[in-house]
């Protein structure tokens, strides 16, 4: 027992132990979705990170020790987003074709996401901290917690809240789709990059390619665009 | 491929850079993918394996968010109070920005003849 509590030691001081068991829940969680016909509810997502909360917590490991080894894997996706330049050079002449329905797209979603969320948020009754976090939640997780904290909101609120979006978003986008009978896959893809972020864009490239391509055009054009227009709304909406 | 993945760091670490020293308001990975894709519509003599190496860490985006993820779960102590109604808000607001989104890209799509997009075929050839 004590020869297994030295190991225990030794191995959760590495970062070694959390990188693995991150790699093992995602590779589980990615077969259940593959098992599943990739239906929307078995989100690789929201199944490994399930799955290592569950150890992470039974072993009552604090968090920093945690991403002490997952933070190689959390650094990727800063590689991962300069790499969505590569389907967009690749179907270039798609996205030029589609330029004005994106753009007109890219401001009405936009608007959208944060008018309904300060809306609902008063609607609902939350207060002032509440609605600044919910207001830059369709942004990418990095852009929002910059623009909440611009505006005096809690960064870590917003994180939550961003990341609950993303995940919200994979998971019914597709049933949602599929009930407007809308056959867009382009337009599909670039929703769902604009309303979850990386996580809709991860949901899109699982579905099409070309989708997967306007969900990270759309990733990109809507971070910057929240962050011109959280600012600006804001005010406007609050009085 | 090791190659590809300089190319990318490169990119992300001068966008990081440029963000710094301009004071942008978003993240350095979005500016280096800016930059990488100009240098590719650029010709630029980039690896070879760029293409292989992209579409392999998109194909696992999924995985690099599993980490922010179970920081999510240490945090749900934010959400209580006012948790459920907070909840609301954000499937209410995905419903509702993803149905507007989409619905206007298609309906400005049909109107203009630009529906036709065949998914899952790029029309170019790879460039790299």
């Amino acid at each position: 027992m004590t020869n297994f509590v030295d190991l225990w030691v030794y191995l959760s001081g590495s970062p070694l132990l959390w990188l693995t068991t991150t790699l093992i829940a995602y590779l589980a969680a990615d077969a259940i979705s593959a098992a599943c016909g990739r239906h929307p509810l078995a989100n690789p997502v929201l199944i490994a990170v399930t799955f290592v909360s569950i150890i992470v917590v039974a072993t009552g490991t604090p968090f920093s020790g945690y991403f002490a080894g997952a933070q190689f894997v959390h650094f990727l996706l800063g590689p991962a987003t300069v790499a969505l330049a590569v389907p967009l050079v690749r179907y270039l002449p798609q996205v030029r074709r589609a330029l004005v329905p994106m753009l007109v797209a890219l401001i009405a979603g936009s608007v959208t996401a944060i008018v309904c969320a300060v809306w609902l948020a008063e609607a609902f009754g939350l207060d002032r901290a509440a609605i600044l976090a919910l207001a830059p939640k369709s942004a990418t997780a990095a852009i929002a917690m910059g623009i909440a904290e611009k505006m005096g909101g809690d960064p870590a609120l917003t994180a939550v809240l961003t990341i609950l979006t993303g995940i919200t978003g994979a998971i019914i986008v597709t049933p949602l789709m599929n009930a407007l009978r809308l056959r867009n896959y382009a337009a599909r893809g670039f929703a769902a990059g604009l309303t979850s972020h990386g996580i809709g864009t991860a949901r899109a490239f699982q579905v099409d390619p070309l989708a997967g391509t306007f969900a990270g055009i759309a990733l990109g054009l809507n971070g910057l665009l929240t962050a011109l227009l959280v600012p600006l709304l804001l005010p406007w909406l609050l009085n | 491929m090791l190659a590809a993945i300089a190319a990318l760091l490169v990119c992300q670490l001068t966008g990081e850079a440029v963000v710094r020293a301009v004071g942008l308001p978003f993240p350095g990975p979005v500016v280096g993918m800016i930059l990488l894709f100009v240098l590719m519509l650029a010709r630029a003599p980039l690896p070879g394996a760029l293409g292989n190496t992209a579409d392999g860490l998109l194909q696992h985006l999924s995985l690099l968010f599993v980490p922010a993820g179970v920081g999510v779960v240490q945090h749900l102590e934010l959400l209580s109070g006012a948790g459920l109604r907070l909840l609301a808000v954000v499937v209410l607001t995905t419903l509702i920005t993803l149905t507007v989104t989409a619905l206007v890209f298609a309906a400005l799509a049909r109107l203009l003849h630009v529906d036709d997009l065949a998914p899952g075929k790029p029309e170019t050839e790879e460039r790299s």
